[in-house]
């Protein structure tokens, strides 16, 4: 071994830092899944009939579906009746929790993930919802956002306060029985962020939710559903950790967006879920569904996502483009390594006229981890002009890992444009030691070409997130170069 | 007699299972300026790399001293920090990360051993562009991700600004005027004649003998099949541009090796 990826793997070696466990009294609902289980979950949330009926219906359809195996990941059979689906921080009052209510232990977690939430201490310009498990703990700045007419809350809230929003937009883009994680989540989600965006109204400040699963044996199902109404522009942040155990926790979520005319949605991933350790034992199923719908003519959506968390990442951030010269945007960043796996991409899908799509993937494989993008750009007869521009690469660190491409394009209309570029690199020995040689060290190194490859997926992020993602990047790097 | 800057006894080097070197001999004293010439396959950018660090290429004996250090058990980016430079024969590409950037690191790390606090990006840019006359390199190429799009005169310029930028104290320049049309040698040479001073020493890598029209070397080795065959002043070189390498290399032939 040289000295560079000597220096390399004391690097990767460096251990997951969100992995601690909060002790917390949890209020849980026993293992399995059955119609019981989803009429407790529903009555715990004191939900109107509608939802308990939308429930039971998603439940109902998932009984009839099989696991998906058609993605370029590998793992054993999930035991699904051995999963905690209800598992929550117990509240000392009734009723919807101040900060004073909630458990010392649980604001103490937060802030040492680095999201406080104090107002007073908060993040400058950022709101958070903060998901405990199940259930969201609290939203900051709810009251400052709602002077604008902003809904910012759980999704919880959402039901009991907004539920013509709710019953109007739930499922409208990720239907129920979409495909099996989307119609189990649909079944047993416990919570997620909520936000509508007015008319005209630009949102003043970031949104952000940050998920953390804490408890044992549990899985997190949550749901997070974000209305722009007609020229309203709102940009959101997600960020995710878990504690480091032995045993593999599903974490499968729907996102929905809804883009009315003129209206834009930017949304942004950083996805950190514990990977399991290095060699494969424990980490984060993370199958989830998130797609969003360009619903009025001009409305824009873009997904920007870096995931280098999760054991196995299995998501498509799509953009369904119906609305004539509205425009879709998939940034992606997936880092795997160890035994890490990620099968991630997007689907764009052209319905209206002049519509137009941008991907770009950075796929990264170290050690001896698998990334894959599959992607899918589809262009409807009715879409004149529709133009899609793809890029996609890979960067593979050391000798054991794999990068896989998987582009399907579908073009039934004659006028479409649709470009494709891809390539695969490995970090050079050569790039190394001209770097060394003006006197950087290896991991210097190795941070400044991975950080290059990525340059146009973290120029799509707000600022802070961008530095966040970079940081994560140079921490979770593994694999030596050959 | 004072020990020389570098000090190289019976290196020989492996590369890839080939024997490439096959025991050099040699003395640079601070503040001198040496050619090596020799055909292509000769070893002269192996010996360079070596110099350098290159860790894929294997020594299988000898020694080298670097200002009484040992330098072949320091690794690269130390040997870099201690003032070696070696301007690449083919710099790399590095997508995405920009020349400035890159070049504002490697200055900041030099900056960092000698226990002096980096400069900040105002203050750096301000020194590039004063350095960056000397090689009439566009400011554009700057910003551009390093050596990604350059021209070939391109990269050997940028590795003259690096060079400039960095001072170092041992130059070691592979075959830099390969390639280069007229203009380009020129601007070049002027970049490394305005570096000579007696704190800085340049080994000079190369095939012919056009730089050293430029630059006037204080002495000339002949490398042919891994070693040095033969030793002079400037004078050599012009020999060997007219008469060619094939000339040592049938004098050499006739007379029985020394042992």
């Amino acid at each position: 071994m040289t000295t560079a990826s000597k220096q390399l793997h004391e690097l990767i070696s460096r251990p997951y830092p969100h992995g601690f466990v909060s002790d917390i009294q949890e209020d849980r609902v026993p293992a399995g899944l059955d119609e019981d289980i989803i009429r407790t979950i529903s009555a715990r949330k004191n939900e109107p009939e509608f939802m308990l009926d939308w429930r039971l219906r998603a439940y109902r359809h998932w009984l009839t579906m099989k696991e998906p195996h058609w993605a370029h990941v590998h793992y054993p059979p999930i035991d699904y009746q051995s999963i905690i689906y209800y598992a929550a921080p117990k509240l000392k009052g009734d009723g919807p929790a101040s900060l004073e209510e909630i458990d010392p232990e649980l604001l103490r977690t937060y802030e040492k993930l680095g999201i406080p939430l104090h107002e007073r201490a908060a993040l400058a310009g950022v709101a958070v919802d903060a998901v405990f498990d199940s259930v969201s703990v609290a939203t900051t700045f709810g009251a400052k956002l709602a002077e604008k007419g902003i809904v910012f809350c759980s999704f919880s809230e959402a039901v009991q306060k907004h539920p013509d929003l709710v019953r109007k937009y739930l499922g409208s883009v990720v239907p129920p029985g979409d495909n099996f994680y989307a119609a189990l989540n649909a079944a047993v989600f416990t919570d997620g962020s909520f936000c509508y965006i007015p008319k005209g109204v630009r949102c003043p400040m970031e949104l952000s939710t940050y998920f953390r699963i804490n408890a044992r044996n549990s899985g997190q199902f949550e749901r997070t559903l974000i209305i722009a109404d007609e020229g309203s522009y709102v940009s959101y942040l997600e960020g995710c950790t878990a504690p480091m155990r032995d045993e593999n926790q599903l974490h499968a979520a729907v996102v929905e967006l809804i883009a009315l005319a003129n209206a834009q949605i930017k949304y942004s991933t950083v996805q950190n879920w514990y990977p399991g350790d290095k060699d494969g034992k424990g980490g984060i199923y993370n199958f989830v569904t998130k797609r969003g719908m360009c619903r009025g003519a001009n409305s824009h959506i873009s997904w920007t996502q870096v995931e280098t968390g999760s054991a196995i990442t299995w998501k498509y951030p799509s953009v369904i483009l119906r609305g004539d010269s509205s425009v879709g945007e998939f940034y992606s960043v997936a880092l795997t390594n160890h035994r890490q796996q990620a099968d991630t991409g997007t689907k764009m899908i052209h319905l209206g006229r002049n519509t137009s799509s941008t991907i770009v993937s950075k796929g990264i494989s170290a050690g001896f981890g698998q990334n894959t993008y599959r992607g899918l750009v589809k262009v409807m007869p009715r879409a004149a002009g529709a133009r899609n521009y793809t890029q996609c690469d890979s960067l593979l660190l050391g000798e054991r890992c794999g990068a896989h491409t998987f582009p399907y394009i579908e073009v039934r209309n004659p006028s479409a444009q649709v470009e494709h570029e891809a390539s695969t690199s490995r970090i050079g020995e050569d790039q190394l030691f001209y770097c060394m040689q003006r006197g950087i060290s290896a991991e210097d190194a190795v941070s400044m070409i991975v950080n290059g490859f990525c340059r146009e997926v973290f120029q799509e992020l707000p600022m802070e997130f961008a530095v966040e993602a970079q940081k994560l990047l140079g921490i979770s790097l593994e694999g030596s170069i050959g | 007699m004072i020990s020389p800057l570098l000090s190289i006894r019976g290196l020989q080097v492996r590369v890839a299972d080939k024997q490439i070197l096959r025991g050099i001999d040699l003395d640079v004293g601070a503040g001198e300026v040496h050619a090596i010439m020799g055909p292509n396959g000769s070893g002269k950018s192996t010996l360079a790399q070596v110099l350098a660090g290159r860790e894929s290429f294997e020594v299988t004996a000898g020694e080298v001293l670097y200002r009484g250090r040992n330098l072949l058990a320091m690794p690269a980016e130390e040997r870099a920090r201690a003032g070696i430079f070696l301007a690449f024969q083919y710099p790399v590409e590095i997508p995405g990360v920009s020349n400035v950037y890159l070049l504002k690191a490697a200055f900041n790390a030099l900056r960092k051993h000698r226990g002096l606090p980096p400069l900040d990006a105002m203050d750096f840019l301000k020194l590039v562009r004063e350095k960056g006359k000397l090689v009439e390199m566009g400011e554009e190429l700057l910003y551009r991700a390093v050596n990604e799009g350059f021209s070939g005169g391109e990269k050997k310029r940028n590795e003259i600004l690096q060079m400039v930028v960095l001072e170092p104290k041992l130059a070691i320049l592979d075959e830099t005027d390969s390639g280069l049309d007229i203009d380009a040698l020129r601007v070049v040479a002027n970049g490394v004649n305005a570096m000579r001073s007696p704190e800085r020493t340049m080994i000079l890598v190369t095939h012919y003998q056009r730089l050293l029209d430029y630059v006037v070397p204080d002495r000339v080795h002949v490398l042919l099949q891994g070693r040095i065959v033969r030793s002079a002043g400037q004078e050599l070189a012009l020999e060997l541009e007219q008469r060619g390498y094939g000339w040592v290399e049938s004098e050499l032939a006739e007379q029985p090796r020394a042992t």
